[in-house]
């Protein structure tokens, strides 16, 4: 056996990766959000087709077509989000799509012993093979998951942050698991954001940026840790970020955020937002970040602390109080959470405005759009058109029309250029600045922590519910957050 | 769906009215092409159209009614024995027509609150109000059927005005204020945006339950308006008035262009498609072909009706993509 080549120049979303699997070894693949990682899953379990680029099995190019081609050549991948059917038994999901059977009928007796050999191979033969799927606990749904992959005589198993789900004592277990696996051959693609695992179970591991492998195969025990985030973070896209405006410290806090908590999610969180400040939010997928500011905006019933807007403390839990007391969102999934996408421009931007009764002024409606699609730079400028027809980066300035129709106050801001191309961005950064100067108080969440540390004014450093680090934007670089992030150590510095 | 395509539809569902009275016309002559028989088939599509048009409604904010003939019965049910019970002689109509309105509006509220803050799929809530409803009206009225007595009644909802039976005229106000509550206030632009995604209408601070409730209401209601039609039309209060409404009335709303998954809606469409059915009706009975056969016609109707929405549909999205 000698491992696997993938190369595959030309996509956008993967600029030339290459990867090199040795059997029985544990490779770590590490990157930013964006950086690829994904996508080059989805390649290796036939999900996606690279446009170029070179894929060899044992020595052999193969094509991976299609997620049967990868299954039969023994490459199983678990997804973040395991593709379970709950309802089902643990031999049954083991068994799906290949059940042993003889004339259409299971084999109840053969499967149940399949199932505990598997189970027993992995070390965790206290999992019943007749348990029904969604009463087991997230650790063992892994496991399942595993069993179905070493079903298929996988030799190759891609675990996508699998320790985001477990608690430190699975982590163990699991660990224990991967090394069984290890030792009896079969080779470990492990996607993490925490390097204190990759130090304790990796081998060697490749770094993606930018859809590019910056390091390719390094041992992981010769390689500093800080050598390993400067490589995840050297920049390759510049973006121009607006000037920072003046202190504005004398003012009375726009939005105040006291202990908030979220059960599952974040506690004890604390803010203060000023009249022409931004602040930022930075941290990783599964920080809670996004809770946070989702929270603060009601979408979600606050388990703990209180929100208030102008001294004036919100009722839990409701969007309506929040958006009365001058509160907007753009949410992070803009097509699913913000925009009806079969609408035109208009109905889109007024859509904050028909909690007032009565009946629709249409030239109104009309006037206050054309002249929010003309401010904003809107393109086409057309209030019409559906507003699906337009670019990620418009359809955000859309959603942001609609608050700014609305006057609002207070701004959060989820991933604000998510799916926004780079020329867009700015336009989208300046608008921002320029609410802000006008006086808004803006909360940026981003998994681009360029764009929080270049955007915001204050930067909080949110990691697994809690808020780490609070500084000013200009004392922080990227390398800092991303070192408070992933070894979570709490840094000096005011909190909040 | 652009504005072009929206006149084109509603064009489209006029051609398929008119090419059904050429047929009437040439199959049955003079018996169909006369005023009396026309006055017939809107009597008769008055009462489905109210339902239809608070149908059309609840089905662009992204719900469904299975309820609505289960509702109309108990409705009528309710009404005609709170009149035959109390005999005083100072009871008005007006408490009868009341009641039924209130019984309808009431059950709505039920669906509604079920559906919006109970969070249990419209279907079923729907479902289990069809059983419901129907049962009750059965224990109400004993599995009798009661009669309409009071004249005053009888002639106010039998008359005309100007020639335009009373009914007739109750459906065009209905199906007026219907248009201009979804097209031209701020209600109906929020049906059309809690339809048409929900989460955004959600995020967007609009208070999506106590809406959602409120379509139900607004349907319940107009089951309450056709029960009392269909007290005056038939002099009877039963448990067996308004049998497959529900489908009669989902069938007009999606054949005039709404569509079944939300966010989308014409009252006009919903008129049409009510009067497209009516008129088919009335042109086989005239031929003298027993209702199995309407059946049969009606049901390839939908399909041809659902697949050129598709078509269009498709066609839409595809402009979108170039």
């Amino acid at each position: 056996m000698r491992g696997i080549v993938k190369l595959f120049p030309g996509v956008r979303a993967l600029d030339g990766v290459d990867l090199g699997v040795r059997p029985g070894e544990v490779h770590c693949l590490l990157g930013q959000n964006g950086a690829g990682k994904s996508t080059l899953i989805k390649v290796i379990a036939g999900a996606h087709r690279p446009d170029a680029g070179e894929i060899r099995w044992r020595g052999e190019a193969v094509a991976l077509a299609d997620p049967q081609a990868a299954t039969e050549l023994g490459v199983a991948t678990l997804p973040q989000e395991l593709d379970l059917v709950d309802g089902l038994s643990v031999a049954d999901n083991i068994h799906l799509g290949h059940e042993h059977a003889r004339f259409g009928f299971t084999r109840r007796g053969r499967t149940a012993r399949a199932t505990t050999e598997l189970l027993e191979r992995l070390g965790h033969a206290e999992i019943s093979p007749s348990a029904e799927v969604g009463a087991l606990s997230a650790a063992q749904r892994q496991i399942v998951s595993m069993a179905r992959a070493l079903s298929h005589d996988a030799s190759l198993l891609v675990l996508d942050e699998p320790s985001a789900v477990l608690d430190q004592r699975e982590v163990e277990r699991l660990f224990t698991v991967i090394r069984e696996l290890t030792a009896q051959g079969v080779a470990i693609v492990y996607i993490s954001h925490r390097l204190e695992e990759i130090r304790e179970i990796g081998d060697r591991v490749t770094v993606l940026k930018d859809g590019r492998t910056v390091a390719g195969g390094l041992d992981v025990e010769s390689t500093p840790t800080p050598e390993i985030i400067r490589m995840m973070t050297g920049r390759a896209i510049e973006y121009v970020f607006p000037p920072r405006s003046n202190k504005i410290d004398d003012a009375e806090p726009m939005l105040e955020v006291r202990e908030l908590a979220l059960r599952g999610a974040f506690n004890g969180v604390s803010f203060d937002v000023k009249p022409g400040e931004i602040v930022g939010l930075a941290g990783l997928v599964g920080s809670g970040r996004s809770e946070i500011v989702e929270t603060v905006y009601g979408a979600r019933k606050a388990t703990g602390g209180t929100v208030s807007v102008d001294g004036e403390p919100l009722r839990p839990g409701s969007v309506p109080a929040a958006v009365a007391a001058g509160i907007g969102l753009c949410p992070e999934e803009r097509k699913s959470q913000a925009l009806v996408l079969g609408d035109p421009v208009s109905h889109n931007i007024t859509m904050a405005m028909l909690d007032r009764g009565g009946f629709l002024d249409f030239a109104a409606e009309r006037a206050a759009a054309e002249e929010l699609v003309g401010a904003l730079d809107v393109r086409p400028s057309d209030v019409d058109r559906e507003v699906r027809t337009l670019s990620g980066g418009n359809q955000q300035k859309v959603v942001l029309a609609r608050w700014l129709l609305r006057e609002c106050r207070v701004l959060l801001l989820d991933e604000p250029t998510r799916g926004v191309d780079v020329g867009a961005r700015s336009e989208i950064y300046a608008l921002v600045r320029d609410l802000a100067r006008r006086g808004v108080a803006v909360v940026v969440v981003s998994s681009e922590i360029e764009e929080v540390l270049g955007l915001a004014d204050r930067v909080l450093v949110v990691a697994e519910g809690r808020v780490l680090h609070a500084a000013p934007a200009a004392e922080l670089t990227e390398h800092d957050v991303l070192d408070i992030v992933l070894r979570g150590i709490v840094l000096r510095g005011d909190a909040a | 769906m652009s504005a072009l395509a929206k006149s084109n539809r509603t064009l489209g569902l006029v051609i398929a009215l008119g090419l059904l009275c050429v047929v009437g016309a040439a199959t049955a002559g003079e018996r169909f092409a006369s005023l009396d028989n026309l006055l017939t088939v809107l009597r008769l599509a008055s009462v489905i159209g109210v339902v239809s048009v608070g149908m059309t409604f609840v089905i662009t904010g992204g719900g469904i009614d299975l309820s609505v003939g289960a509702i109309v019965a108990l409705s009528s049910v309710w009404a005609t024995t709170i009149a035959t019970q109390s005999m005083a002689e100072d009871f008005h109509w007006i408490v009868m027509v009341g009641c039924a309105l209130l019984v309808g509006a009431g059950c709505g509220l039920v669906n509604g609150l079920l559906v919006a803050y109970g969070k249990i799929a419209p279907f079923i809530v729907t479902l289990a109000m069809l059983a419901g409803a129907r049962g009750l009206a059965e224990i109400i009225a004993n599995r009798r059927t009661q009669i309409v007595r009071d004249q005053g009644f009888i002639e106010f909802f039998g008359g005309s005005v100007l020639g335009i039976p009373v009914l007739v005229l109750v459906f065009a106000l209905v199906a007026a204020g219907g248009w201009v509550l979804l097209n031209r206030t701020t209600f109906g632009r929020r049906t059309l945006a809690i339809g048409g995604n929900p989460e955004a209408a959600r995020l967007a601070g609009l208070k999506v339950a106590r809406h959602t409730t409120l379509l139900y209401v607004l349907l319940g209601l107009a089951c309450g308006i056709a029960a009392v039609m269909l007290m005056a039309r038939t002099t009877t209060g039963t448990s067996t008035h308004g049998g497959l409404y529900e489908l009669d009335a989902i069938a007009a709303v999606v054949i005039g262009g709404t569509l079944l998954s939300g966010g989308r809606g014409t009252v006009v469409g919903t008129v049409l498609g009510v009067l497209i059915f009516t008129t088919l009706t009335n042109v086989f009975t005239l031929n003298n072909l027993d209702t199995s056969t309407q059946a049969v016609a009606k049901g390839v109707i939908i399909v041809i009706a659902v697949l050129l929405q598709q078509r269009l549909a498709n066609r839409a999205g595809e402009s979108h993509a170039r």
